[in-house]
């Protein structure tokens, strides 16, 4: 007589340590193997797409920085990039040098979360959370500088920045950029050669670039499958065309090249980020444009290389001054094309580990 | 009974001694009753209080792990928090679900903390201190802490939750598989000494064990965390997984008493391991013995709480193969040396004199290092190494911008 | 391999437990207990000799009974929650209100009967800032023309109720003036502390022009 076993479902609810944000899955699990995943989102839906319908073309920049808010400059870079293609607005080279510099200081801010985060559904104890967000804090305290908040910045605006640095930032930024590989080499000590991490997130969690091309995803989950994908150098925008550095990829496509790619990403950015300060001229900030910015009917897209993948704004004016339609191609939402994929066959425990290193923030998926 | 020897600062005997002065002659049952009901009210009260104090410490110390303060607050140093904690926990409404088995439920936390408890009573605590003197200590000790494995079982089946039951079988799983590799640590130790009385095996270790036996150090280590569940063997009742352990449907007092057993046992691990590995009280003249038993539970302590700071958690199946396989055979692989080398280097009275230790010490250590290198192949390392990276022919960016 | 990756692991945690500079991101808001090298350090004395000439208050601070304040370093740019608004300079042009993407500030004005050879100012009855709903994005700040309102520089302004949350004409004329430098690079300059005791006139908070060439060359000369 043969034992018959039922698979069980389980709701990994809204509310949970370990879900970055208020993510539903619900999971049925046979014994402890993964048979069924099914998300449920909608949880932390504002509205943000019909909201911009009804403020004004630089208003809607303070709705844009709330969407992915561990990063908010490249969220206003992409916002800000097709206002500027819709209308026709040249921006200056200065404002655009400090665009890219604020654009890599918040890839980095955002990786530092990511790794943080993996590292503590990993389970060792929000140890190396707390070093990587101790180092965050001083990403944070130049973002203060340069506009009097820390994560929600509203740096941007169509025609350039808002008001320029001031004269205590530079020698803050320069310190930072000597001081940050050393920190990233302790970082990579604690975790890349830890033969517990290594057990767990090696080939665990695969997917193949063809599935990853076919379900659209971009980003260092892209990169992790081995596809060399980045869109500062495929598409290049503001200035990215004069700066010269790599696009990491992973071997395998698991959980842990995708960690991998991160860490390296970040090290890509220091660089950038050198080059910008070396290279960056003397000059106005913003063009002179009109508060309520009129622009030609039309539509126009634009995206950005965000941290979590291709952020692109699509904006559709007819010569008002607010946008008549406003979609977002939100990264973390595409990234979870492949989360069924990603998870059925995987056992109870890696389950939080392959969610993990998707890095979604759900203020990005639900918008 | 009390005749023969000279008892040391904590010794059975003095108490009695002090008792039997002031009470009549033919009340000296009664002596002896209050001797040993106040030793053991002393010893359970210092256990507990230092647990609580260790709750703080172990706090305090992994926030500075984190770059960050811990609970410091409530009294110089915060000293009082875990006065806080106690009447945070007691003024807690204590649940029980509707279905649940009364007795069982109610006697789980008590049968986990003086299962925990009990340990101390063997343990030499300095030159002739301690509580009680078995023959069999070690055995004794090897089974009282078995006793936690039925306290899991019946929490996790008393609540009548099953997600509960669950988390407590996978517990109880890990614990029966985790106690082989300790038992044959412990053999290890005891055919060097030649006795299992904990105050034997103390007087047997002229160098410590440690050094003479490291593998056999490595293993009983590594099995203990796993029996205390403690990270990195925590998967049972970590708190982002989905499995809610044991003491889900627990609140209140009930809770409180599980934490401290919890909490106590790294204690009572440090204290094991030092009796067994580390040379118990012996050290230097110029220290009591008692001090120098603190010491090395201190260090013992930290070091369990650094390894928790530091390293993740293992998956549940990685745990139950690291057991079974690595641990294992690592441990009978001990025993064979162990016994091997007992043969060459006794002689004749049955005593193994120092240079020999120092010599067996050495052959150990390169044993130890050859084995781990050889099982951590045998195990699948080379599955942990990286292929280099190759870009996908399925797109070229590159290409693209010509 | 082989267990060293766990064993370096240990080592650097090891290394940020004993490294004293490596919390710097602890702050004990609003005060922490102060121990004797701190008290030390405020007096500008070494540690022995303050032990010795002050044992009462060294055994006090050993004690835990002594605080001292410890606040996060704010930047002058910083995006205060109190508004500094001068009342001398606001023609009642309500840009600001039109610029929020919120609609929380409600101007009602009527005509002022004076100034009318340059083209009258409006007299504010009633001008209110709903800070319980405000995100403080400084929009409105950007759309004056006459550089009356600016970001104030605190952020403890918690109430007890929703009502006290909206800041009336009388709270902002009352209160004292801490503007911030939040798009007001006229207020930049090293003698300006935003968190000083002294709060700033409306004939001092100056115009803010577009720079020219020169002005930026002058200014980023030794980049």
């Amino acid at each position: 007589m043969t034992l018959r076993t039922e698979p069980i479902t389980i709701n990994l609810g809204p509310q949970h340590p370990s879900t970055h944000g208020v993510f539903r899955l619900r999971v049925t699990f046979d014994g402890e193997i993964v048979v069924d995943a099914e998300p449920v989102l909608g949880y932390l839906h504002r509205g943000s797409e019909k909201l911009a319908e009804s403020r004004t073309f630089v208003q809607v920049v303070t709705l844009t920085d709330r969407m992915d808010y561990t990063s908010s400059m490249t969220n206003n870079q992409a916002y800000v990039l097709t206002v500027e293609k819709l209308a026709g607005i040249e921006v200056p080279e200065r404002a655009q040098y400090i665009r890219v510099i604020s654009a890599e200081l918040s890839r980095i801010s955002s990786h530092l979360m990511a790794t943080g985060f993996l590292l503590n559904d990993l389970g060792a104890f929000a140890t190396p959370l707390m070093y990587c967000f101790r180092e965050r804090e001083r990403i944070l305290d130049l973002f203060e500088m340069l506009c009097g908040a820390r994560i929600t910045l509203s740096f941007m605006r169509p025609g350039g920045i808002f008001q320029d640095t001031p004269e205590d930032f530079w020698p803050a930024l320069t310190d930072f950029i000597s001081n940050f590989p050393k920190y990233l080499d302790e970082l990579e000590t604690l975790i890349t050669g830890n033969e517990v991490v290594l057990a767990r997130t090696n080939d665990v969690g695969v997917i193949s670039p063809s599935d990853a091309i076919n379900a659209s995803l971009s980003g260092p989950m892209l990169r992790a499958t081995g596809v060399e994908w980045d869109l500062r150098k495929a598409d290049p925008y503001e200035i990215y065309d004069r700066l010269e550095f790599d696009v990491p990829i992973g071997s395998k496509g698991d959980t842990f090249d995708r960690y991998f790619v991160r860490v390296q990403e970040m090290r890509e950015s220091l660089k950038i980020i050198a080059q910008c300060i070396r290279d960056i001229p003397i000059g106005p900030i913003k063009t002179e444009t009109p508060f309520f910015v009129r622009p030609a009917a039309g539509d126009a897209y634009a995206a950005v290389e965000g941290p979590k993948g291709e952020l692109g704004f699509y904006l559709v004016s007819d010569g008002g001054i607010a946008p008549y339609r406003c979609k977002v191609r939100a990264p973390s939402f595409i990234n979870l094309t492949l989360l069924k994929e990603m998870l059925v066959g995987w056992k109870m425990g890696d389950l939080i580990t392959i969610f993990g290193s998707i890095d979604i923030v759900l203020g990005e998926v639900d918008r | 009974m009390c005749n023969e020897f000279a008892g040391g600062l904590i010794h059975f005997c003095n108490i009695y001694s002090i008792f039997d002065s002031f009470l009549p002659e033919n009340l000296d049952w009664m002596a002896f009753m209050m001797a040993a009901i106040s030793l053991a009210f002393a010893a359970i009260n210092v256990v507990v209080m230092a647990t609580a104090l260790y709750i703080l410490f172990e706090r305090r110390v992994l926030a500075r792990f984190q770059a960050r303060l811990g609970p410091n607050r409530w009294g110089p140093f915060g000293i009082f928090q875990p006065i806080a904690d106690l009447i945070k926990i007691i003024t807690k409404e204590d649940t029980t679900t509707d279905i649940a088995d009364k007795i069982v439920h109610n006697l789980a936390p008590i049968i986990f903390l003086s299962a925990t408890l009990a340990v101390i009573a063997v343990i030499p605590l300095g030159n002739n201190s301690f509580l009680g003197k078995l023959n069999v200590g070690v055995l004794y000790i090897v089974a009282i802490t078995s006793v936690n494995v039925v306290a899991i079982i019946m929490a996790g089946w008393a609540d009548g939750n099953k997600y509960s039951m669950l988390g407590a079988m996978r517990g109880v799983a890990m614990l029966i598989s985790y106690e082989i590799p300790m038992g044959l640590a412990i053999v290890g130790v005891i055919l060097m000494s030649g006795t299992m009385s904990l105050s034997g095996i103390v007087e047997a270790q002229e160098l410590p064990f440690l050094l003479v036996q490291p593998l056999g150090f490595l293993i009983f280590l590594i099995a203990s965390i796993a029996e205390m569940s403690r990270a990195p063997f925590d998967q049972i009742e970590a708190e982002s997984e989905l499995g809610a352990g044991y003491h889900t449907e627990y609140s209140g007092m009930k809770f409180g008493i599980f934490q401290l057993a919890e909490f106590m046992a790294p204690l009572i691990t440090g204290i094991v391991v030092t009796t067994l590995f580390l040379g118990g009280f012996r050290g230097w003249a110029w220290l009591p013995g008692e001090l120098w038993f603190l010491i090395k539970v201190f260090s013992v302590v930290f070091v369990l709480l650094w390894i928790r700071a530091t390293w993740p958690r293992i998956r549940f199946d990685q745990i139950m193969a690291f057991s079974w396989k690595a641990l294992l055979a690592l441990a009978f692989l001990n025993i064979i040396i162990l016994v091997v080398e007992i043969e060459i280097f006794q002689d004749n009275l049955g005593s193994i004199s120092l240079n020999s230790l120092i010599l067996m010490g050495a052959i150990n250590w390169v044993v130890t290092i050859v084995s781990i290198v050889f099982m951590a192949n045998a195990l699948g390392q080379s599955k942990l190494k990286r292929p280099k990276a190759q870009p996908s022919s399925l797109a070229n960016m590159y290409a693209e911008s010509e | 391999m082989y267990g060293f990756g766990l064993i370096k692991g240990l080592w650097i945690t090891l290394k940020n437990l004993l490294i004293p500079s490596r919390m710097f991101t602890v702050h004990q808001y609003p005060d922490r207990k102060a121990s004797p090298l701190d008290l030390a350090k405020i007096n500008e004395s070494n540690l022995f000799v303050y032990l010795f000439s002050h044992p009462l208050s060294s055994i006090k601070s050993l004690l835990g009974l002594i605080s001292i304040s410890d606040r996060q370093k704010q930047h002058p740019r910083f995006r205060g929650e109190e508004f500094s608004w001068y009342e001398e300079r606001c023609t009642g042009c309500a840009s600001c209100a039109k610029y929020c993407p919120l609609g929380i500030i409600e101007i009602v004005t009527k005509p002022s009967g004076k100034f009318i050879p340059e083209g009258e100012k409006y007299f504010l009855e009633k001008f209110d800032i709903d800070i319980g709903r405000c995100m403080f994005c400084g929009l409105c700040v950007e759309a004056c023309p006459y550089d009356a309102l600016h970001m104030g520089s605190g952020f403890e302004e918690g109430k007890y109720s929703r009502e006290e949350l909206v800041i009336n004409k009388q709270r902002l004329v009352e209160s004292e003036k801490h503007p911030s430098n939040w798009f007001r690079p006229q207020l930049e300059n090293k003698t300006y502390n935003p968190f000083g005791p002294k709060s700033v006139e409306w004939d001092n908070v100056g115009r803010h022009e577009q720079p020219t060439m020169e002005d930026l060359e002058d200014r980023w000369a030794d980049r």
